[in-house]
Parts: structure tokens; sequence; C-alpha cells
């Protein structure tokens, strides 16, 4: 290395090879994946060939107005998702976030129609029920060092038990159409031109801040992205974006609670990425008594993303309701549970706990509702759903523990 | 180092004392009625044999484990360290014979875990920049600071863990085993880090196998011996004999039999017939310890 003085402080080492620029980047990405870092490509490309083969079995499944349904569908049962992804990334498991969902969809249904509340008064009580209940999992976790497996057990009969219980004698509580709750669910849909204006902004924005750290980075001596990765990063992402915008707009567009969905992703992402308490997460998922000798307050940990999680199922149960107009004794139940934590590790979610990101909730539940709407397009019934289903489970299991040896191997554990 | 050392024989202010601390682990007493002192800009080597307890005295400092009895004095003060968290609050590090990383973060984020910039907007450039500036300073052969853990190597995870004990302002720092795995540059550096640490008036512990190492930097030896206090030694004022003997219990023991009279070399590995060495025998050896 003859110019080690001029090279960026931590690209010193003279044994690490020159991977700077764009080149730099796919050989770096190539070295990844063979180190068994998948990261979302297995889904990118799972999705890529669930969609390819149901297109070619039913030509309806790409077209805008199957989409747009497509996403919103995805929304519920996608928030409840997030929530498992994060009880999974602290190597928990939340198996109540069925029950959850429709113990807080059966609240909206009686406080907001039976009762006449006011809707956000509705929303805010089951949100806080959702709080609660997270709350207790994680006292009882923390105090008893019961497994998350059997207290969250015990919390899927109970809850369901008392969603049952409250909705005795009345059945199925229909919320009105008119209602703010299920006009966002069903109708809501972002103007064509402030689509376009989000896609903009995005793609802005994410210039902008990879512009700003770049520049910080180099400030502080530290390698930076080049000026054309950054650009090309983002004219992609605009691109993207725009396409996916401009095509669901032939259809009726955007769903506004698909943009809450993927709002609650980027939130998510935020925080476990960019804040102290994500970190936290991530080190308590991948080594608990490091993460308690370095001061972090473990159970603290533990409570909050049980809460979170909890808290998100009910949130999605507030969703489901309003896209379906109803609550009723099977709100919740069925498919729900399974989905939103198969669609968590479908994703890239490791069950082992501290590998994950928000957006494996995000890709995660595409995946499982394209399967479900395909096959519904195709006339098959929810047994080949949950055949189908049930079959890219495990191969997503089967690919987490496959890439879990090989990063073993290539020291990325 | 001499003139330092007469400076704190005037002066010694203690900085962490303990009294009276005993610990079992089922009916295994791990330690028993340990006393300890260190002063501030003092390096205690903690020695003993495998199981004596080092270990255990350091996690009952560092707040990993809660003692059954005894008292814990910091500055003076009567404490109690029931967590970790308490520990660093005081002002105690630890480096721990296990490393306690998180191999699934990178070397930034376990150097600055539960004490990161900005907690609501992680400030990764400053972090990156500090965790160079103190990786640099051990000489730290680590090529990137932002590959995970467990791509270390072991020499290099615990350069990272004794990296991370220096974050922050620690009054005390403990050091358990910190050069086992360390390569000769790299171990002279954290034996000059440890000299620099009591210059800055910080009270240091350090455990250690290596003789050499302790009779280097540390101003005294306390030996540990099947979870009891076996001796409090000043280098400089003790031969390693001695030092070993408190170890072993014993003054003929088999470090001095091994190294006064036996030669290694004269155990020859035996090859079998068909090419595979056998090592030598335990009764080999007796028989050359016997033959003396
Ligand atoms: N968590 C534990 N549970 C039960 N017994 C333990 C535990 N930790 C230590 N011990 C016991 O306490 C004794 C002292 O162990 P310790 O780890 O303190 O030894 P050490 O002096 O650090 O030895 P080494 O030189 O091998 O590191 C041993 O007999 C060990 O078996
Ligand atoms: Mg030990």
């Amino acid at each position: 290395m003859t110019n080690t003085a001029t090279r960026p402080s931590d690209l010193q080492d003279e044994r690490l090879q020159n991977r700077e620029g764009i080149r730099g980047t796919i050989a770096g990405f190539v070295d990844k994946i063979r180190g068994g870092d998948l990261g979302a490509l297995p889904v990118v490309i799972g999705l890529a060939v669930i969609w390819t083969v149901l297109q070619i079995l039913n030509h309806g499944f790409l077209s805008a107005a199957n989409l747009v349904n497509l996403l919103l569908e995805s929304s519920p049962t996608g928030v409840i998702a997030l929530g498992i992804v994060c009880v999974l990334l602290v190597a928990q498991i939340d198996l109540s976030v069925g029950s959850v969902s429709g113990l807080s969809s059966a609240i909206i249904g009686i406080l907001f129609v039976n009762l006449g509340w006011n809707v956000f008064a509705a929303i805010a009580v089951a949100v806080l029920t959702g709080v609660v209940i997270g709350w207790v999992y994680g006292q009882i976790f923390n105090r008893f060092g019961v497994p998350s497996f059997v207290i969250t057990l015990a919390g899927l009969l109970s809850f369901l038990g008392l969603q049952l219980y409250v909705l005795k004698g009345i059945g199925t509580i229909n919320i009105p159409f008119d209602s703010p709750l299920v006009i966002f669910a069903q109708l809501a849909f972002v103007p064509a031109w402030l689509s376009y204006v989000l896609v903009v902004i995005a793609a802005g924005g994410l210039f902008l801040s990879d512009l700003a750290k770049a520049r910080a980075r180099r400030g502080a001596g530290l390698s930076a992205q080049p000026l054309s990765l950054i650009a090309l990063k983002s004219g992609a992402l605009l691109i993207g974006l725009g396409f996916a915008a401009w095509y669901l707009n032939i259809a009726r567009g955007i769903g506004w609670m698909f943009v809450l969905f993927v709002a609650l992703v980027l939130i998510l992402n935020y925080a476990l990425t960019r804040t102290k308490w994500g970190r936290a997460v991530f080190a308590v998922g991948g080594n608990v008594e490091a993460a308690r000798r370095a001061g972090i307050r473990v159970k603290t940990v533990y409570t909050s993303v049980f809460v979170v999680c909890s808290t998100l199922a009910a949130v999605g149960g507030i969703l489901a309701a309003s896209r379906l107009a109803a609550s009723s004794q099977s709100s919740g139940t069925g498919d729900v549970n399974l989905n939103a934590i198969a669609a968590a590790v479908i994703g890239g979610t490791s069950l082992f706990g501290g590998r994950g990101t928000a957006f494996a909730a995000l890709l995660g539940i595409i995946v499982i509702q394209s399967i479900s709407s395909g096959l519904t397009l195709l006339n098959l019934d929810s047994s080949f759903r949950f055949m189908v289903t049930g079959l890219v489970l495990l191969l997503a299991v089967a690919l987490d523990s496959v890439s879990r040896r090989s990063r073993t191997s290539h020291g990325r554990a | 180092m001499t003139t330092s050392t007469l400076d704190r024989s005037t002066a010694p202010a203690t900085i962490l004392s303990l009294r009276g601390i005993s610990k079992s682990f089922g009916a295994v007493a791990a330690l028993t009625d340990i006393s300890l002192d260190v002063a501030a800009g003092e390096v205690v080597a903690i020695v003993g044999d495998n199981g004596a307890g080092k270990s255990t005295l350091v996690k009952v400092l560092s707040g990993v484990h809660l003692p059954d009895a005894g008292t814990i004095h910091f500055n003076a003060q009567p404490v109690a360290i029931p967590n970790p968290t308490s520990a660093l609050d005081l002002g105690i590090a630890t480096v721990f014979q296990d490393l306690a990383l998180c191999d699934n973060l990178n070397v930034i984020e376990n150097l600055f875990l539960g004490r990161e910039l900005r907690p609501a907007r992680l400030n990764d450039i400053a972090m990156e920049v500090r965790s160079w500036e103190l990786l640099r300073q051990l000489s730290a052969k680590i090529p990137s600071v932002r590959i995970p853990i467990a791509s270390l190597s072991g020499g290099q995870r615990q350069t990272v863990a004794i990296a991370r004990s220096l974050l922050g302002d620690p009054k005390v720092i403990i050091l358990d085993e910190p050069t086992a795995a360390l390569g000769v540059a790299q171990t002279a550096e954290v034996l000059n880090l440890v000299e620099r640490l009591r210059e800055r008036g910080l009270g240091v512990i350090m455990i250690s196998h290596n003789m050499a190492d302790v009779q280097a930097v540390a101003d005294r030896v306390v030996v540990l011996r099947l979870g009891r206090n076996n001796g409090d030694y000043k280098v400089g004022t003790v031969t390693p004999e001695e030092i070993i003997a408190a170890i072993t219990g014993a003054t003929d023991n088999a470090v001095t039999r091994r190294t006064s009279q036996v030669d290694l070399r004269t155990i020859q590995p035996t090859v079998l017939p068909d090419g595979t060495v056998e090592p030598p025998s335990s009764e080999n050896l007796n028989d050359k310890e016997t033959e003396r």
C-alpha cells in the first residue's frame, strides 16, 4: 500500500481489498451473500417466482386492481407481523397476536358501534389494551422466567375466551360504512398527484440524507459512498416507486391504510437501526448475558418488545375490523396468528434472534397475501392456501437455518 | 515507575476495598472471606490456580454475581453492586474472561453497547472515529470496524473487549486474563496501557497466569487459593518462586520440580508402528521425575 496516508482512516488495513465505488459495492454484496448474510434477497427472489407463476396461471393476478387490493389486504396482518419481528429479534415469540387483535376488534365494535363512543376514544382503549397485555407478558416473563412461548400460548387462549365472552349474545357487530374507520380502510386512497409527490420526497430524502452522511463521513476522515452510487440508489428508488405508483394509480391507487402500514415499517426501522433502544434489542437477541454486562437493562428491553408487539397486534385488529367493516367472534382467529408469524420469518427475520429488519414484515406479508390472493383467483379454497403457505414457511425457516450455518463458517454469525 | 510507587506510598488513597467477601455456588464455596484493597494509581495482580475463584471475584465486583456476605467500599463509601449497571455507574469497568461480546453486532456497536452517543439518533460517525482511536491506541490489528465480531480472531476480540472498558470514564479497570489470547505486540501494548492507566490514577486489577507480565506491571500481587486469600505481596520484595508457592500451597510443587529438574525435551513422544504419535504417558512423566 503506497497510498496509505491518502486512504480514509477506516480503510488503512492492508489486508482490505479495495472495495470502493459501484464495483466495490457489488463485490461487497456478493461477498455478503456468499457468507450467508442473505438479507432480503431470498424473499425478493421468492416473490418474483410466486408472482410469475401466479400470473401465468391467472392473467388477472398482476392487474392493477388486484394489486391494489392485495396491498390493502396485507396491511392489518402486516402491522401485526411488524410486532412479531420485534419479539423474534430478542429470540422470543408471541403466539397470542391473533387473539389480541381479535380482542381489539371486539373492543372497537362494542365501544364505537354498540356504545356509540367517539372513534378516537374507542381506538385509544383498544390500543391501550394491547399496551397493557404486552406489559403483563413482560412482567411474567421477567419475574418468573416462564418461556414466552408458554406465556403467550396462555394469552392466546385467554384473550380468545375474553373476546368470545364480550361478544356473547351479540355475535357480529357491523361497523357502518360511512364511519371514518371503514372509509379509511376501504375507500380512502392517496390522490395520484400526491402519490407522485410522496415518491419524489422518498427518493429525494434518501438522496439528501445519504449525501449529508457521505459528507460528514468524509469530513471525519472516513470512507464514504461516492456521489455516483448515492445518485444511482435514489434514482433506482425513484424509478421503482414511481412505476409502482403509476401502475397502482391505473386502478384505485394506493390505499391510506397501506400508507399507514409503510409508515409504521419506516418508524420501526428507524427505531431498530438508529436508536439506542434498537441496539439494545439486537444485543439482547445476540447475547443476553453480554448485553446485561454492558449495562443494558435487559428486563426493560424484553418488556418494551412485548409491549410493542401486543400494541401493534391491537392496531392490526382495529385495521382488520375496519377493513371487514365488522368485528365478530371469528375476528383474529384462524390463520391471522400464523400468517403474522410466518410473514416475519419469510421476510428474513431469524428465529434464533438478533437478526432481521422491519422490512421483513412488509416483504413477508406481501408473499403470503400474494399466495392467498392468487389461489383465491384460481378458485382454490383455503385448504390449498394453507398447504402452500406452510410450504413457503418451511422453505423460509430452512433457509434461515442453512444461512445461519453458512454465516458461522464465514464468521458472520 | 519507581517514583510513582514512592508517591503512592506517601498518599495511598484506597479507592476500592473488599472485606469478608464470600460467595458459594450450591455446595461449592467459590470465595471465602476475601479481602482486597486497590488504591488509585495502583496495579493489583490477582493470581491463583484454575478455579481459585479469580473470575468469581471479578464478577462480584462487576455486579454479575451478588456476594453472599461481605462489604464493598468504593471511595470510602459502602456500596452495593447488585447489577452490572451499578458497577458501570460507580466507574468499575471490566474485561471479562469470556469477553461478553455480541457476535451479531459489529465492532463499533459492541464498543459502544449500552453507551451509544446520541440515543435517539445514533451518531455513527463519531462512534466510528472514536472506535478507531481506541483501537489504534491498542495497536489493534482489525481490518474493519464494520464487520460482525464473529468474524474476528480470538485476540482481535480480546482487544475489542479491552477497548470497550476504556470508554466512559472508569475509576477502576478490571482485566480478567487480558493478554491470554494476544500476540507479542498486542500484549506489550496492553501492558503499556496498564501503566498508562496507573499514571492516570486509575485503580487496575489484573488477573493473569503469566508471572512475567505480573512482575512487569503490577505493584502488588494478591494470591487466591481455593477461594481464600493466600498472600499479598509487594512486587520487588518477592520472588516468583514465593508467589508460585503461595498459588500452589507448597514450596515443593509441580512447578518448582519441573523448572528445576525436568528437561521436557528428554521426554520424547513415541512413534507408533502405524506412523501416529503417542503423547508421553503420565507414567513416563513420573518415571522421569522419580529418576532424578
Ligand atoms: N456460575 C457458576 N456456577 C457454579 N459454579 C461456579 C460458577 N462460576 C464459577 N463456579 C465455580 O467457582 C469456582 C471458581 O471459579 P472461577 O471461574 O472464579 O475460577 P478462576 O480462578 O477464574 O479460574 P481460571 O483460572 O480457570 O479462570 C470453580 O470451582 C467453579 O466451578
Ligand atoms: Mg477465570
